[in-house]
Order: C-alpha cells, then structure tokens, then sequence
C-alpha cells in the first residue's frame, strides 16, 4: 500500500510542492534565524576567542562582560606575577579612544594596548606588515574593516566609497600621531568601531591620563598546572577577578543574553517561523488528507485497515518532512555561504541540525496525527454518498 | 440455491443532532446466489443504507443481516475487513477511482489489500481489464478516460478478487443511456456467474430488464419483489 500513498500524495503536484514548500519555509526559518542569533552572540566574545595564547584572564571583580573595561592599579601585574602556578602574565589595554583623520574629523577607536616585550594579544591573522612592526615608533596596527570603512579617506564624490587607509598612512590619537603599519584581520565583535592595536606604553600615552590604566593581566600557566585551580589561587591573592578563557566568553556570553533584546527579538522571529510554518505546511498536509478522504474512504470500504491507513498517512508525512526539512536546512546552507564575507553574523552548529530537524518533525506529527484522526473516524459508508 | 444475503426486520435509524431519521424500517429481504436483484424506489427511500448494511459498510441498528450465512455486526472488526477484502466487490454511481492510480493499479487495490505482491496484483488487474475491453487502456490516469470506460475500470476493480458479492450504486446513474446500457450489459456478462450475487441500485428504469428479481423501495420499507420476466435486451 506503500506506493499507493506515495502516488496519492505526488500525484497532485501543485498541493504537493505546497506542503513541501510550507515545510521548506518552516525548517528555512527554525535555522536561519538561529543561525543568525548563534553568530550574533559569539561576536559578544569575539574579542576574547581571538587573543589565543593566555589561559587565563585577571581583571577587576566588578566586570561583567569583556567591554565592560574597569581599569587596574599596574601594581596588580607584578602581585600576578609572584603567584606559583603562572609561567607568565602580561598587561592589556582595551579602550575606546578618539581618532582624528587626515580630514579632520573623529571617530572613536577600540584601542588595544600589548605587553611592548612580547606583543601578546595581538590579532589572530596578519594581512599587511608584520606584528613586530608595532616595534617602530609612533606605530599602530589596524583591522581591515575599520582601514576600508571608517578610518578611510572619504570620497570626493557625494556617496562614494571612501579610499582605504594604508600602509604608512597617519592618524591622530588625542593629538599623538600614529603610523599604520600592519593591516589585521580580526573576528567581528558588536562595536562596529575599528580595531587599532599598539604598544602598552604607546596606548598608555594616547589615553587619557588616568590613574589606572591596565585593564587586563593575561596570564599563562605553567605546564601540568590545572587552570581552573589556578584561577581559584589569583582570585584568592589578589581580590580580583579571574577566568578562564572559557569562563570569560561564557560571562560576556551570558550578560548579553541576560542584559540585552537580542534573545528575546530571535526568540520571538523563531517561534512566529515555526507558528506560521506549521500553519502552512499543518494546514496544507491536512487540506490534502481532507481532500483525499473519498480515497482513504473507498479503500477502508474495500478492507484495508486503519492501521495500514496510519501508515500510509504517516509515510506520506515523513516524506514531505524530510524534503521540506532537506530544502530548509540547504537554503540555510546557502545564505550562510552567500552572506560570508558580509557584516552578517551567521553561524551554523550541528544544534542547529537537530533544532530546525525537531521543528519540523514536530510539525508533521502533529499534522499527520490530525489527518490520521479524521481518518479513523471516517465511516466507509460515505463511499456511497454523491 | 443457497442465500448470499438474509435481511430479517434490518432497521436503521440516522441520529443528527436530535433529528431521527428512519431509513430502514424493518426489511425482509433474501439473496440468492447467482442471482442479479436490483433496488429501486424513490429517492431517500433508504436504497443506500440498505446495501451499505449488506456490504458490512454501515452497523444495523436492529434486525439480523448474513451474508453468506455470516453476521458481520458480531464480528470481529478485523475480521470484518477481512470478511469485505475478500467477499466484496464494489461499484459506485461516481466511480471513486484514485485519480493519481493509473487503470491497471486502481484495478489491483482490491488484490493489494488481501495481500498479494504488488507484481503480480498488477498482471491480474491487466487481465480483467481485458475482459471489460480496456486491455490497452491499462496506463490511462482516470482522467484520461471517459466516464463510460473508467466505469468498467471500477467493475474490473470489483471483479478482480473474484469477490461473491457485488453492490453497485446507481452504477449507470452518471453515463448517458447507450454508454449505461454498454456498462450494464458488460457487467451481467462479466460479473455473473452462479456463485457470484450482484445487488445493483439504481434509478434508471431503462436498465431494470437487466435484473432477475426487482425490490421496490418506499420509506424504509420494500413494498414489492417481483421477478423480471422481459428476456433481457440484446447487447449493444
Ligand atoms: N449519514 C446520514 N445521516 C443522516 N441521515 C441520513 C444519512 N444517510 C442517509 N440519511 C437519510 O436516510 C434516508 C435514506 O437515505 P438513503 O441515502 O439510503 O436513500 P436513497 O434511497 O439511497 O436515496 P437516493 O436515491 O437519493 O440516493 C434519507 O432520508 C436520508 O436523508
Ligand atoms: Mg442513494
């Protein structure tokens, strides 16, 4: 009976691309918009997944996310350093600085300051000139989003795009001057601001005099040193706050989540796709059932059972489920891989998979099960009725 | 000559919403095998219910109804299909083809559903539409037929099983009068046998020389049986 259903249902294409496209939408919808949401969210700790080396990050114990900068005495540094279990640690400067370009007019800058011996925190991909570079006088490194975009010379022509920032092109940082020497590819975060990396001490004089100035000591542990026990010792000794990589993205993490509409928005755009694409694809699969109950009809009349009615309901389901699911989850695919190289922030976890895979499959039981209980109830003596 | 149908006192009554209808009340009525008995009589004088009963489709609400010496209303209900798949042969004034089914494979549902490989149900349901002249037409969808030819589609479909029992509902009621004469005519030759009972409903009096025995139907009740003693008309 098996092919009987399956021709039943293929057999009127245009209600069958219906079902398969409603289905199609609703699985399109249950990923793409997670997956917009997942790659919004790991922008929150973009920053703190690009800086590889450190296991461990100190900062003060008021800091509720990595923008979230309240700065140091530099005296902390040294009182890091003295506790067994760290192989290294150095100083980082993040701020938001102000830039003056060439045109004379500003634009806030996240100003990222590195240990000046060792460089460490730098960008995780060099594009033009070299990390060492930063060595020279007066020189700074900057992300190529902000050298093509907001830090470029802006065009002669009214909506033109503005020409890129280059290599040994100058800026001003509060009224200091500052050479590019390196272009860095780095990961997105939520500040749209361009990315400029210095020196410590070169971004110590570009700031604003202030007391403190060190936001974070990134520390290495030693060999064999478990982390998460060494976090425990740092936070002990110096009444600061310290995580582990994993802990710090996880905290950013959670602030947005906890602190911001971005969950509840996406939560929302979720829900309305799998709401309106189980109406659509629900409604469509069980229109065809209702349609199709003069066939289902004639075929209990002549002895087929309601078991082998269910199944034949639930083959019919199960197929265009997983067409419809199969297509969604493709065109997800293919929007992530069309959008790559876009500001949009798109990230597709196997979760995701199983997600959108759950939606749907929901969808289709619920649809199939209300076709099936129509199609118990049916009496066979309709088959008689005009 | 053994019976194929007893009906004693079959009463059934239609309950919609407080609303009772009787469509049946108290029918006597005995089938022999072999034997073509046709149902006539106004419309809503209950000629539906009665063969739906007969067909194990509808539960009586009183009365005994056999069917070859079987009472489907204490059988089991998966005996019960079984009882239909196997012994019943159905024919309907709208055809009730599965449009997306070519001929060849609405032919072989009745084969399917008693459990034969779909190959050979198919092979079988070539045969038969030979007998009712669609041999060629085995790959034509319903829609490519006539309204004459996918009838005899359907009385190929209820022949295919070999079944001991035929019910037909006004089966030439949809086809213009030679094409209903075409149709009924093949289906006393092709359909009747001494084993085979046909119960045929109809309005259409200019088919009723084709049965053996005429029940006349009014409210509920048959108010007359009489045998048919015009020879039937020549096939045209
Ligand atoms: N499912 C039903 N629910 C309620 N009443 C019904 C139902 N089926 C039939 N009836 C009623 O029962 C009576 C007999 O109906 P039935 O269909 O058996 O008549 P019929 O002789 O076949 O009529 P027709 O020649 O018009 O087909 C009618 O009054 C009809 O309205
Ligand atoms: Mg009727």
């Amino acid at each position: 009976m098996n092919h009987i259903a399956l021709k039943m249902l293929m057999g009127d294409t245009g209600k069958y691309i219906g079902i398969v496209m409603g289905l199609t939408f609703a699985s399109l919808i249950m990923t793409q918009q997670p997956a917009i949401f997942v790659g919004l969210m790991s922008r929150s700790y973009s920053f703190i997944s690009d800086v590889g080396l450190p296991d461990i990050w100190v900062m003060d114990a008021k800091v509720q996310f990595v923008d979230d900068i309240k700065p140091l005495q530099e005296t902390e540094l040294y009182r890091v350093r003295g506790i067994s279990g760290v192989a290294w640690a150095m100083p980082m400067y993040k701020g938001l600085l102000k830039a003056r370009l060439t045109d004379g007019t500003f634009q806030t800058c996240n100003v990222i300051g590195l240990d000046d011996a060792t460089l460490i925190g730098g960008p995780p991909q060099m594009l033009e000139g070299t990390l060492e570079d930063l060595r020279r006088s007066d020189s700074v490194i900057v992300d190529i989003d902000g050298a093509t975009d907001k830090l470029g010379k802006p065009s002669l022509l009214p909506g033109g795009k503005p020409t890129p920032l280059k290599l040994g092109d100058s800026l001003e940082l509060n009224d200091r001057r500052a050479i590019v020497v390196g272009i860095a590819k780095v990961t997105r975060t939520f500040q749209s601001q361009p990315v400029v990396y210095t020196t410590y001490s070169r971004a110590k004089n570009y700031a604003p005099r202030e007391r403190k100035l060190l936001s974070f000591v990134l520390v290495k542990a030693k060999p064999g040193q478990n982390p998460a026990e060494l976090t425990r010792r740092i936070r002990e000794a110096t009444g600061l706050a310290a995580y582990t990589q994993a802990e710090f993205m996880e905290l950013t993490y959670q602030y947005f989540m906890h602190n911001t509409g971005i969950p509840i928005n996406f939560g929302i755009s979720v829900l309305l796709g799998f709401i309106v694409g189980a109406a659509i694809a629900g409604q469509t699969f069980y229109n065809f059932t209702l349609e199709n109950l003069r066939q289902f009809g004639v075929l209990k009349a002549m002895g087929t059972s309601n078991w082998v009615l269910l199944r034949m309901i639930l083959l019919q389901a199960v197929l265009v489920g997983s067409i419809g699911y199969g297509l969604g989850v493709g065109l997800t695919a293919l929007f992530g891989h069309a959008m790559r190289h876009t500001i949009l922030a798109f990230k597709f976890p196997w979760q995701l998979l199983v997600f959108s895979g759950a939606g749907v499959s929901i969808i289709c039981v619920f649809a199939a099960l209300i076709s099936i209980i129509k199609v118990i109830r049916l009496e066979p003596a309709i088959v008689f009725k005009g | 000559m053994t019976l194929a149908v007893h009906c004693k006192q079959l009463t059934k009554v239609y309950d919609t919403g407080g609303q009772k209808v009787t469509a049946l009340n108290g029918i006597d009525l005995d089938i022999s095998t072999g034997e073509l008995m046709m149902l006539v009589g106004p419309s809503g004088c209950g000629k539906t219910t009665l063969i739906s009963v007969i067909a194990g489709i509808l539960d009586q609400d009183a009365g005994l109804c056999e069917l070859f010496g079987e009472n489907l209303l204490t059988m089991r209900s998966k005996d019960k299909l079984n009882f239909r798949a196997r012994n019943i042969g159905f024919v309907f004034q709208a055809f009730n083809l599965l449009p997306s089914l070519n001929a060849a494979e609405n032919v072989s549902i009745p084969l399917i559903i008693n459990g034969t490989k779909r190959s050979v149900a198919e092979r079988t349901a070539k045969t038969v539409l030979e007998q009712v002249g669609l041999g060629a037409r085995w790959q034509s969808l319903p829609s490519q037929l006539s309204g004459g030819q996918q009838q005899r589609v359907a009385i190929a479909r209820a022949l295919v099983h070999n079944p001991r029992l035929i019910v037909c509902d006004e089966p030439t009621s949809a086809l213009d009068h030679k094409t209903g004469n075409t149709v009924m005519a093949l289906l006393k030759d092709v359909a009747m046998h001494k084993d085979r009972t046909l119960v045929i409903v109809t309005h259409d009096a200019r088919i009723f020389n084709f049965a053996d025995r005429m029940a006349e139907m009014d409210d509920g009740h048959i108010i007359k049986i009489q045998a048919n003693t015009a020879p039937p008309p020549p096939h045209s």
